[in-house]
């Protein structure tokens, strides 16, 4: 038996470590379209609770909107429910190719091909267009599937301090021995929330003949006056080789991910990126859903202006109140609380007062950065932002972490 | 010959501190499992060691917990460069 019980018994013990160090994460079950309020049953079997959702990257509401519905409805009924295919063999329909062409002219490049997430763009890319003479200079504080992409990479790997550039400065002058540089960087940072540094990074990036990869999943849609992204805000439009980002945030929340930029760069993940190359294309429904939403973004800014007002509302609430946060610019606020089972503690007790945030702990966040990451929506009214500061001071103030800094937090909680 | 320990100090300190971090690194602070440099960014570290003193690190013996703590790190740079100039059997 492949499975013996000495077998179970080791695993089983593992996940009871995960308990007892406070790491063990519970999936609550959402009994409704995400939203500004959802329905939610946690734990498993408790009748479902209406609360106030600050966790969702449903930056521009757009995931449940009326139009993006009906156009989905519409690619089901033209174009079918899947297409039992990868892209290059029979899955790629005109439609894909619609949504290819918007999303190029949305974000400002030359080309663009869709994956299946923007994990999948990650994990394939830098296989694709980077070899053993070439190096990667990544962020330290790039995502996850950034990392990974480039384990599964050939080049050489190297990493400069979080948004340091005169680190990122000496790193391009050590490796000016490669035949390509490939400079790789989050436009707004997941966990943090702050936003990347692009304009200094394409100016280092002319000087030392390097390119510039942006993963914008945490931007598209809403970053830059008309919500192109941190290339838009940052003034360098069109000077960023290559673009990585998602249609399951901001662009409607389901699936899907794209590659956008140089031609032949695309192009040769178009030939060779194993996510494209090995797994089932972008359904019918998700492509129809997404045109309809980047119709929307282009008739109006209506939903970037108002996810750009709420976050600075929800933001000079919290700092009132005496939260330590993470500065930043973006939808993404953490409150950062350091300890993973303070994280927990304080994230069910907002649940138990109406407010949905999830703790963030070790090894989503490095060990002693436990946080509430809260994300802000368009979505969001003021009555609903007004309601969960109440909630969060009220728990504030049970666990006296308010007005408290970091060293305070720490002394009392441990990290 | 400089001072193994010593050299792998002052490199981590510069190179895995942000400004601002005031902590101390001496020969035994848990560099990855204290969240000091993690398994990503020890790329860097590895090929600081092979080129400063001329090296291969092969990939089975650059792992985290051999890398973990400075005086761990000295061990390995100090058994592979006994192994690199040992005369051929």
């Amino acid at each position: 038996m492949a499975f013996a019980v000495p077998v179970r018994e080791h695993y089983r013990s593992e996940l009871e470590g995960l308990r007892q160090a406070g790491l063990f994460k519970e999936e609550r079950y959402i009994r409704s379209p995400q939203g500004a309020d959802i329905s939610v049953e946690f734990p498993s079997g408790a009748p479902p609770r209406e609360v106030i959702n600050l966790c969702a990257n449903n930056y521009l509401g757009l995931s449940s909107h009326a139009d993006v519905v009906r156009a989905a409805h519409e690619g089901l009924d033209c174009r079918g429910y899947g297409l039992a295919s990868v892209r290059f063999i029979c899955g790629t329909q005109d439609l894909h190719r619609a949504l290819e062409a918007r999303l190029t002219a949305f974000l400002g490049t030359e080309d663009t091909l869709l994956f299946p997430s923007c994990l999948d763009a990650n994990a394939g890319l830098f296989e694709a267009i980077l070899g053993e003479a070439d190096v990667i200079l990544a962020d330290r504080l790039v995502h996850a599937s950034i990392v990974d992409g480039m384990r599964l990479c050939k080049a050489q790997q190297d990493t400069y301090k979080h948004s340091d550039m005169a680190h990122l400065e000496e790193k391009l002058a050590e490796h000016r021995d490669k035949r390509f540089r490939l400079i790789v960087t989050d436009g707004v940072f997941s966990m943090d929330g702050d936003v990347a540094k692009l304009d200094e990074i394409v100016a280092l990036a002319a000087r030392y003949d390097a390119m510039v990869c942006v993963d914008d999943s945490h931007a598209t849609g809403f970053m830059g006056r008309t919500g192109r992204g941190t290339h838009e805000l940052k003034g360098v439009m069109g000077q960023v080789d290559l673009i990585t980002t998602t249609l399951g945030k901001a662009l409607g929340g389901a699936s899907g991910g794209c590659v956008s930029g140089r031609r032949e760069l695309v192009e040769l993940c178009r030939q060779r990126a194993r996510p494209y190359l090995f797994s089932n294309t972008v359904a019918p429904v998700i492509v129809a859903g997404a045109l309809k939403v980047l119709d929307l973004l282009c008739q109006s800014t209506e939903r970037r202006d108002r996810l750009e007002e709420n976050a600075r509302y929800w933001r000079s609430l919290l700092t009132e109140a005496g939260f330590d946060l993470k500065a930043g610019e973006s939808p993404i606020v953490p409150v950062m609380l350091y300890h993973a089972k303070l994280a927990q503690d304080v994230a069910r007790d907002l649940f138990a007062e109406g407010v949905y945030v999830v703790g963030f702990f070790f090894p989503v966040v490095p060990k002693g950065q436990a946080r509430i990451r809260t994300q802000l929506s368009a979505a969001h009214e003021r009555h609903h932002l007004d309601r969960a500061i109440e909630a969060f001071v009220k728990v504030g103030r049970r666990y006296d972490i308010l007005g408290k800094s970091k060293q305070e937090i720490v002394a009392r909680y441990g990290n | 010959m400089d001072d193994l320990e010593q050299v792998i100090r002052a490199y981590v300190a510069k190179e895995y501190l942000e400004d601002g971090d005031d902590r101390t690194i001496d020969d035994h602070t848990p560099l990855i499992s204290g969240g000091i440099v993690d398994s990503f960014s020890m790329v860097s570290l590895k090929r600081f060691l092979e080129r400063r003193y001329g090296i291969e690190i092969p990939d089975a013996d650059a792992t985290p917990d051999a890398f973990d703590t400075v005086s761990r790190i000295a061990a390995l740079v100090a058994r592979l460069r006994a192994r690199s100039t040992a005369p051929a059997s």
